[in-house]
């Protein structure tokens, strides 16, 4: 690891304020990815502001019926919260499918949102790698792919986003809370958190520098049938090759986003009237216009089977 | 702790940081960048907790903080300031082992013993989220509490790696705790 200053932050404001007066600052809180890539020195931050004192680590209530979550809340006191297994159980279930009970013992809500990518070309700083070192070139292009993205990617970068809480989050249509270095509050839609690669895979969300996430919030409890199905090469503690999260209602209407597909959460809201039509239908409208490579062309098939399941399994 | 601020670029930078381990108070001044786990072991000599893949992959550095089991190696020893850190030397002695250690021994749960420690502290905070109510992937009944399976103690056991491949006698060891059959 490089050398690095360190102070605890008193407040959420003085947290983000303190970020943005100096370039390379990162907020540290469960710490769980952040010291893993400064191990590696892909994060080289000279300053780091640990924001686990800020009181940021309650599930509460919402005027509205929703449930406002705290971004220092572990994932494992998300997904045992009984109001989010009893209404939001797909984001219970792919809180547990993610990780180890360590990792999850630890990690937050916020750093899982903005948890980096787990390609292996972004993880070895002897191969070409655009978000490791705009401008270098993707090493993952030409590569051994099976892990990547099948849909917007781009010549610049084909990593996927590693969350799974991400995928349910989506699903469930949360928004993100945040606050910047002048003081003021905003809320994202979960949907414009994240980016596509384009020319600028560096760049991984809309936070401007400094800016710090308070809370996500969940809109009143939607019910439905919620089911997140991963696939991986390991049955447990392993990224998705493909993971669904699904709310399905009683009349087959209903919500669908995919994970390990792109680097962002995917969901197409059209695609989502054909689900009485099938997974098919479904999986065709979701990946239209995907460009996978040799590698991963059978995360296609693989997104239409998961699907197929999880609608039979909602189904009863 | 104080809190520190503009150093000369590039030089390493200490901190103050006082936590306990295993009942016993510390105030260390370590360098920012030193782990949990090499403050255990560097500084205050605890070589119980061991350092295997040092990136949370392998477990092997599991201990407990506030109760909870985390990778120590995954987080800064600055981080911890008025913790309460629980080690496999905290969990019991050669004399008065703790009953997850006596059942290692006894169910065989290891060949090289590397991964031990971490196997037994996590194995002894498994137990505690079962009891709690903490639900697991493998959890049917999301709205039940989760049961005492031999399903849920390997799921809940995959954050710790035995490359030797003890598995089967470590999911013994910890069934005989637990008070089931594996």
């Amino acid at each position: 690891m490089k050398p690095f200053t360190y102070e605890r932050a008193k407040s959420p404001g003085e947290a983000a304020a303190s970020a943005a007066r100096l370039t390379d600052a990162k907020f540290i809180a469960g710490g769980t990815n952040l010291l893993d890539l400064m191990k590696l020195q892909i994060e080289t931050p000279s300053h780091l502001i640990d924001v686990n004192g800020l009181s940021l680590d309650k599930i509460e209530l919402t005027p509205q019926g929703g449930l406002r979550i705290g971004a220092l809340v572990r994932n494992t006191d998300l997904a045992a919260d009984p109001r989010v297994r009893k209404d939001y159980g797909v984001l219970s279930r792919a809180l547990l499918a993610g990780a180890s009970g360590q990792l999850r013992n630890k990690a937050t809500t916020a750093g899982n949102l903005l948890q980096r990518t787990r390609c292996p070309y972004f993880y070895d700083s002897n191969q070409a790698c655009n978000k490791r070192q705009p401008g270098s070139g993707c090493a993952a292009i030409g590569g051994f792919s099976r892990q990547h993205a099948v849909i917007g990617a781009s010549e610049a970068c084909i990593a996927t986003h590693p969350s799974d809480m991400a995928v349910a989050m989506r699903a469930l249509d949360a928004t993100v809370e945040t606050v910047s270095p002048d003081g003021s509050a905003r809320n994202i839609p979960i949907a414009d958190v994240h980016r596509l690669p384009g020319d600028t895979p560096e760049i991984e969300t809309s936070l401007k520098p400094g800016e710090l996430i308070t809370a996500v919030t969940l809109p009143k409890p939607v019910g439905g049938t919620q089911i997140y199905r991963k696939v991986r090469d390991r049955a447990s503690y392993a990224f998705a090759l493909v993971s669904v999260a699904a709310i399905v209602q009683r009349d087959g209407i209903g919500r669908v986003a995919l994970g390990g597909v792109a680097h962002k959460p995917w969901r197409v809201e059209a695609a989502e009237a054909e689900m009485p039509r099938g997974a098919r239908a479904v999986a065709t409208r979701l990946l239209d216009g995907a460009r996978p490579t040799r590698e991963n062309a059978f995360k296609l098939r693989l997104v239409e089977r998961t699907l197929g399941d999880v609608l039979m399994e909602a189904k009863g | 702790m104080a809190d520190v601020s503009a150093p000369a670029p590039g030089m390493p930078v200490t901190a103050k940081v006082s936590f306990t381990v295993n009942g016993a108070a510390h105030e260390l001044d370590v360098d920012t960048r030193t782990t949990l786990l090499d403050a255990l072991r560097e500084r205050l000599h605890l070589t119980g907790t061991k350092k295997g893949c040092d990136h949370g992959q392998c477990g092997a550095c599991t201990v407990m903080v506030d109760g909870r089991r985390i990778n120590s190696c995954l987080t800064l020893a600055v981080m911890h300031e008025g913790g309460s850190i629980t080690t496999i030397e905290g969990l019991g002695t050669p004399e008065q082992m703790h009953p997850m250690q006596t059942a290692f021994v006894k169910h065989d749960g290891y060949q090289c013993g590397y991964c031990t420690p971490g196997q037994i502290c996590s194995a002894v905070a498994v137990l505690a989220e079962i009891k709690a109510g903490i639900p697991s992937h493998v959890t049917g009944d999301l709205n039940a509490p989760p049961q005492l399976t031999n399903a849920e103690l390997r799921e809940r056991m995959s954050g710790n790696i035995c490359r030797c491949g003890a598995y089967s006698n470590i999911a013994e060891a910890i069934a005989e705790v637990a008070g089931r059959a594996a």
